[in-house]
C-alpha cells in the first residue's frame, strides 16, 4: 500500500481533476436533462421530437462511442479544442438522456389535476411547468437522479482514454505503466479515491431526499 | 428458392475463406526460422520444461505495426514476433506451437510474475524499476524516443516544442510520456490509450507532434501514406529486452546465446518486418549480463 503514500501528490491531483470533471458534467447534464424533459412533455410537436430522439440516440449509444465522436469526430469537421471539454461534452450529452427520463417520470407522477388547476387559473405551459409541476416532480426523482449521477461519476473513468491526462484512471495507468508498480495496490488507491467522491455524494442525496420529502 | 440462394452464397464464402487460409499457411512456412530439433537442456531449467511441453506461450503487442501487429489472419506479425519465433525454434518448438498472448504495456510485469506467459517480447524497454519485478534478457534492439510531425511542420527537435507552444501526444503510462514532460509543459501533453489515436489527433490538428520510440513512429508513418514524417533526432536510448521470470539466469543466458549465434536469422527477421520502412539492419546491441 506504500505506493499510495509515495505517490500521494499524483493521487491528490487525479482526485481533484476527476472531481472537477464530474462537477461540470453533473451541472451540465442536470440542466440539459431537465430542459429535455420539458421538451418531451411540451405541447409543441417539434420539441417533443427533439427530446424523444435525443433520448433514443444517446441512451442507446455506448458512452465510449459518444466520447469517440466528441474527441475524434469534432476535430474531423474542424472543431478543435481541449480534450477536457470534449470529454465533458460527451458526458453531458450522454447523461442528460438519463436525467431527462428520470425527470419525465417525476413529471408523470404529479397528479394531472395539478396541471389542470394551473391551466385553469391562467398559467401558460411554461409557467405551470416551472412553478407547479417541476418543483413537485424533482422531489420524487431525487433517488433515481442520484443513481444517474453516481453512474456518471463512475463513467468518467473512461475519459482518461480520450486525451484527458491526469484524472484518476490516467493516474493508475501512469503508475502501473512507466513506473512499473503492481496493479492491485495502485487500483486499490483509485477505488478509495472514487469512493471518496461517490460515498459523500450518496450521503448527500439521502439527506436531500429526506429534506425535500413531501407527504402526499 | 431464397433459402437455396443463401446456401450457395454461404458455401462459396466458406470455400473462399478456406482457400485464403491455405495460402497463408504456405507463406508462413517460408518465413519461420529452422527448428532446432536436437536441442538438449539440463533437467529442471525453463528450456527443458518448455521443450518437454512442446509448446510455449509468448506475450507480445497486437497493435504495434512492424513489431507486433495482429493481422486479419489472427496471427501477430512483426520484428518482436520473429524474435519470439527464433527463441522458440532454438528450444525445438515450431512456430505453430506458439501461443501468442496480447501484452499491452501496463500488464507486462503482471503476466510474467503470474506465469501466464513464458516470456515477453513487446517493445519492452529495460529499466531499473521493471527489473525489481522481472528479469530481462537482451537487449536485442536499441530504440530511441523521437518525434513524429506533419509533413509540412518545421519542428526540428524536442527543444523546439516549447517555443512553438506545441501540444504533444503520447500513450498513458508509457516512459516517453513521462520523459517529454522535461521538454514541454505537462498541460500540453495529451495522453491516449493507444498510439493510433495520437496519429488521428495529429492528422486533425489537435496536437502538433507525437512522441514515442522511433520504431513505433515508423509504423505509424508507414500507415499514414506520406502524411507524417519522423523528426529523426532520437533524444533517449531505449534498449528493448525480453522479459522473463525474475532470476531465471539460465533462460537469460540461453536467450543471449540464441541472439549471438543467429546473426542471419536476426537480419532476416528485421528485413521481413521493420526493415520494410527502415532498410538498414541494426547491429545487435551489447548484451547485458544475466542476473
Amino acid at each position: 500500500m506504500n505506493v499510495i503514500f509515495e505517490n500521494f501528490a499524483l493521487y491528490r491531483d487525479g482526485f481533484f481533476k476527476t472531481l472537477l470533471i464530474c462537477a461540470y458534467a453533473m451541472v451540465g447534464s442536470l440542466v440539459l436533462g431537465t430542459i429535455l424533459a420539458g421538451f418531451r412533455v411540451s405541447p409543441v410537436p417539434p420539441l417533443r421530437w427533439i427530446g424523444t430522439s435525443w433520448v433514443n440516440v444517446f441512451r442507446n449509444c455506448p458512452l465510449t462511442v459518444v466520447l469517440f465522436f466528441c474527441a475524434f469526430g469534432l476535430p474531423e469537421v474542424g472543431i478543435n479544442g481541449a480534450y477536457f471539454w470534449f470529454s465533458i461534452t460527451a458526458l453531458v450529452l450522454y447523461t442528460a438522456a438519463f436525467v431527462c427520463e428520470a425527470v419525465r417520470s417525476g413529471i408523470n407522477s404529479v397528479p394531472a389535476g395539478q396541471a389542470e388547476a394551473a391551466r385553469a387559473v391562467g398559467l401558460t405551459f411554461g409557467q405551470s411547468l416551472t412553478t407547479i409541476i417541476l418543483p413537485q416532480a424533482i422531489r420524487t426523482v431525487v433517488p433515481p437522479l442520484g443513481s444517474v449521477i453516481i453512474a456518471m461519476i463512475k463513467n468518467s473513468a473512461i475519459v482518461g482514454a480520450f486525451g484527458v491526462g491526469g484524472e484518476l484512471f490516467a493516474v493508475s495507468d501512469t503508475l502501473t505503466g512507466s513506473r512499473g508498480e503492481a496493479a492491485l495496490p495502485v487500483l486499490t488507491g483509485i477505488v478509495i479515491a472514487y469512493l471518496l467522491i461517490t460515498l459523500p455524494a450518496g450521503a448527500f442525496l439521502g439527506w436531500l431526499e429526506r429534506k425535500v420529502a413531501i407527504a402526499r | 428458392m431464397r433459402l437455396r440462394g443463401l446456401l450457395v452464397g454461404t458455401v462459396t464464402a466458406a470455400l473462399a475463406l478456406s482457400m485464403t487460409a491455405c495460402g497463408d499457411k504456405g507463406n508462413d512456412a517460408g518465413t519461420n526460422p529452422p527448428v532446432n530439433t536436437e536441442a538438449k537442456f539440463d533437467e529442471g531449467t525453463t528450456m527443458a520444461t518448455l521443450q518437454k511441453a512442446g509448446k510455449v506461450t509468448i506475450g507480445t503487442k497486437f497493435d504495434q505495426p512492424l513489431f507486433g501487429l495482429k493481422g486479419l489472419d489472427g496471427k501477430p506479425a512483426g520484428f518482436d514476433v520473429e524474435i519470439g519465433k527464433l527463441i522458440a525454434a532454438k528450444l525445438g518448438i515450431s512456430a505453430d506451437k506458439i501461443e501468442w498472448v496480447e501484452t499491452p504495456s501496463k500488464i507486462r510485469e503482471e503476466v510474467i510474475e503470474q506465469g501466464k506467459v513464458d516470456f515477453v517480447v513487446a517493445t519492452y524497454t529495460i529499466n531499473a524499476k521493471r527489473k525489481e519485478r522481472i528479469s530481462f534478457a537482451g537487449p536485442y534492439y536499441e530504440a530511441g524516443q523521437d518525434l513524429m510531425v506533419k509533413k509540412d511542420s518545421d519542428i526540428a527537435g524536442p527543444e523546439a516544442l516549447k517555443a512553438a507552444n506545441a501540444k504533444v501526444c503520447s500513450v498513458t503510462g508509457s516512459t516517453p510520456a513521462e520523459k517529454i514532460k522535461e521538454y514541454v509543459d505537462p498541460a500540453n501533453v495529451v495522453l491516449f490509450d493507444v498510439y493510433s489515436k495520437c496519429a488521428d489527433a495529429l492528422r486533425t490538428g489537435q496536437v502538433q507532434a507525437v512522441t514515442t520510440d522511433n520504431v513505433i513512429l515508423l509504423g505509424l508513418i508507414d500507415a499514414s501514406k506520406g502524411e507524417f514524417k519522423l523528426v529523426g533526432k532520437p533524444f533517449t536510448k531505449e534498449p528493448y529486452g525480453i522479459g522473463i521470470k525474475k532470476g531465471d539466469t539460465k533462460f537469460c543466458e540461453f536467450i543471449h546465446k540464441t541472439l549471438t549465434d543467429s546473426p542471419a536469422e536476426y537480419e532476416k527477421a528485421w528485413k521481413d518486418t521493420a526493415g520494410k520502412v527502415s532498410p538498414e539492419t541494426p547491429k545487435l546491441p551489447t548484451l547485458a549480463t544475466c542476473s
